[in-house]
């Protein structure tokens, strides 16, 4: 559901994320460099690459969590780093870790979204939950469900949350085809309704969406 | 749909509540330490009264230095290692705020039981009433320091596999200052006099670190996750 | 002149510029330093109180000085490399770490070395020296925190945090230690009280004082390009030239 109250003006319902000239360097060895990204509303972009090529490390340089050795990363044309409240009021992201709370209940785990503008009253949790496939867990413990669970427990913010951009780290992880066939379902109306998302997988995406990019890093 | 920074807060002070609450051994473990910790000194320094009583203030204030720096692990290394420390970065409201709201709650299930319980201590070491009452209130002002400021070097070395021997390196020189005065203050309470004076400066240091300690642990936090 | 400043904030130019300084530097160091030796050592006037023994202080106080001097230059540096993100303000940062411990170290020993000749025993916890024995540990928690960090930007952002924390807590411990100190006085008053300086005392002691801050320069910049030349191993301008360098 992609609220566009969040966008800087009514008229100005379009989203733009871009990186310019990114590089990034950890432990002294170079990821990748010179990197460019343009992201608009209703597109989607696949990061591809062999494991410990920099995928995760791009994917939080977006998010502004890492710093990128050089260039930069716009949201509506301004800096990031400079205009960090107004970015994450319209990201999100979900990463490696699922950012679970084990001694919460789901629902006070998915309650949490507050912070970042989730909605969160009772009824759409509870339909967040039944969503994602974990209907009458609301009040269970989030450390007694299993790996997939919390992943999809993780995911079920999807179902709440407002904000027109997505960032995540390998979605599908944990995920039976099931489960990958809804998260698909969401990422082409989450693009149609006018979002964008960034992404790695491993999988081959099966996407009505039409305005794919990919991204191959260190190959 | 953006929410308000007092929102926020509150909600993470009910979340880190909540928490604590599920979690018990978190907080109680550091208190049950103090205890223990202090009454290793009568067995190791003999139980007369009137050297007990004249290292009370300095055993006390550092047994709860020593039990404050052992429950700084709990702060931010559960957060930061299920992933939501990143999150509660990821919000458009400040960080630091945040952070603060953390170290807050931390404070209230670890430091002010501290206080509490310090008066049991100060009784079995013969510290006379006056100075015990000094001793509540230096403990109620210098708790709020130790939680604010190990929480910097808690941020600093959180993303380290085994730092809780590098944190206690960092912080303690940073204590040194509230245990002076704190203990410094018991000290002259027990002689008889007037310490009110000294409370001033713990009051100072308060006023420092609740102004500048959580900008640093933010920045740190921000560095460790990045 | 700005412009020049801005130069330098590259490691080549800076590796460059600091090449040329070394050996200036260098000379000056110990010419001054054995001037200033031999001035306070032998020239300058035997004490009233204390005799020939407190010409320690001719170590003892620029030293002293120079640990706290150095601190904060760390902490400057560290603060340049978190606001404009500088490698060569971090590898200052770094490099200033050992030689102001060094310093430190060199202070707490001449005045111990001061103090049994004074008071009989090699330690007392005099407020200056119990300043400068926490002041170690200041520096040796940055170094340790620099050491346990494997991303060396990481680990230099995070010193830098750290530094910033501890020029900001040094005068607090400072003062608390002399309160701490007062509080605490036994009968004896065992305090450095040093010789109240007559101008042929003072001028090697500024001498001395001057010197110590070159030689902090010298071994600044030896350790800065050492540095520089290991973080950029892999850089084309210390490939091509490394027969040169």
């Amino acid at each position: 559901m992609v609220n566009t109250q969040t966008a800087r003006s009514p008229s100005e319902s379009i989203f733009s994320l871009q990186g310019q000239n990114l590089a990034c360097i950890r432990n002294d060895l170079t990821c990748f460099e010179n990197l460019n990204i343009s992201l608009n509303s209703g597109e989607l972009l696949q990061v591809e690459g062999p494991n410990g090529s920099g995928k995760t490390s791009l994917l939080r340089i977006l998010c502004g969590l890492s710093l990128a050795a050089e260039g930069r990363v716009l949201w509506q044309d301004h800096d990031i780093q400079k205009n960090r409240s107004d970015y994450y009021a319209n990201m999100l992201f979900i990463g490696h870790s699922n950012g679970v709370k084990k001694n919460l209940t789901c629902a006070e785990n998915l309650r949490l979204g507050v912070l970042h503008g989730d909605a969160v009253d009772t009824p759409a949790i509870l339909q967040a939950l039944a969503d994602i496939g974990l209907e009458d867990l609301d009040e269970e413990y989030a450390g007694r469900l299993s790996a997939g669970q919390q992943r999809r427990l993780a995911l079920a913010r999807l179902h709440l949350s407002t904000a027109p951009l997505w960032i995540l780290d390998e979605p599908f992880t944990a995920l039976d085809y099931l489960g990958r066939e809804k998260l698909e379902q969401m990422f082409d109306r989450h693009c149609a309704e006018g979002g964008m998302i960034v992404l790695t997988t491993h999988h081959a995406l099966n996407l009505k969406n039409s305005r794919i990019q990919h991204l191959k890093i260190g190959a | 749909m953006r929410h308000s920074t007092s929102q926020a807060f509150l909600m993470v002070l009910r979340r880190d509540l909540t928490l604590a609450a599920r979690n018990k051994s978190e907080w109680l473990n550091p208190l049950l330490f103090f205890i223990l910790a202090a009454i290793l000194f009568p067995l190791g320094i003999g139980p007369d009264p009137g050297t007990l009583q004249r290292i009370a203030p300095g055993i006390i204030w550092v047994t709860a230095l020593l039990a404050a720096l052992l429950s700084l692990d709990s702060i931010f290394r559960a957060d930061y290692e299920d992933g939501s420390l990143e999150q509660l970065l990821l919000t458009p409201q400040p960080f630091a705020m945040l952070v603060f709201a953390k170290v807050l709650i931390h404070w209230f299930v670890t430091g002010l039981p501290l206080m509490l319980l310090s008066p049991l201590l100060a009784v079995s070491f013969h510290l006379p009433g006056d100075a015990t009452i000094t001793l509540l209130f230096t403990l109620l002002l210098g708790t709020p320091v130790l939680s604010l400021v190990g929480a910097i070097g808690s941020a600093l070395t959180v993303a380290l596999k085994r730092g809780g021997m590098l944190l206690s390196l960092l912080i303690l020189p940073l204590y040194i200052p509230v245990l002076i005065f704190g203990a410094g203050a018991v000290d002259i309470a027990a002689g008889g006099m007037d310490a009110s004076g000294h409370f001033l400066l713990i009051g100072a240091l308060l006023v420092l670190s609740l102004t500048l300690a959580p900008l640093a642990t933010a920045a740190a936090l921000r560095i460790s996750i990045g | 002149m700005y412009k020049s400043i801005v130069k330098l904030a590259s490691t080549r130019n800076f590796y460059q510029f600091a090449g040329k300084l070394l050996p200036w530097l260098g000379w000056s160091t110990l010419i001054l330093l054995l001037i200033g030796s031999y001035w306070g050592l032998v020239i300058a006037p035997t004490d009233y109180q204390q005799k020939d023994s407190y010409r320690i202080i001719y170590i003892h106080v620029p030293a002293a000085w120079m640990s706290l001097f150095i601190y904060m230059v760390m902490a400057g540096s560290g603060a340049a490399a978190l606001i404009w993100k500088t490698k060569v303000s971090e590898i200052i940062a770094n490099s200033c770490a050992p030689i102001g411990a060094s310093f430190t170290f060199l202070a707490l020993v001449t005045g111990s070395l001061w103090g049994k000749p004074m008071w009989g025993t090699w330690w007392e916890w005099d407020a200056r020296l119990t300043s400068e024995l926490i002041l170690l540990f200041l520096y040796l928690g940055y170094m340790a925190l620099q050491a346990a960090i494997e991303d060396r930007r990481t680990a230099a952002r995070a010193s830098a945090i750290l530094a910033i924390v501890g020029v900001v807590n040094i005068p607090i411990i400072h003062y608390s230690v002399e309160w701490w100190f007062t509080l605490h006085q036994g009968p004896t008053v065992s305090k450095f009280s040093a010789p109240s300086m007559d101008k042929s005392m003072l001028y090697p002691l500024l001498v001395m004082a001057i010197a110590f801050k070159l030689f902090f320069l010298t071994a600044l910049l030896q350790r800065s390009r050492n540095e520089i030349l290991d973080r950029e191993s892999t850089s084309t301008w210390v490939l091509e030239s490394r027969d040169s360098l």
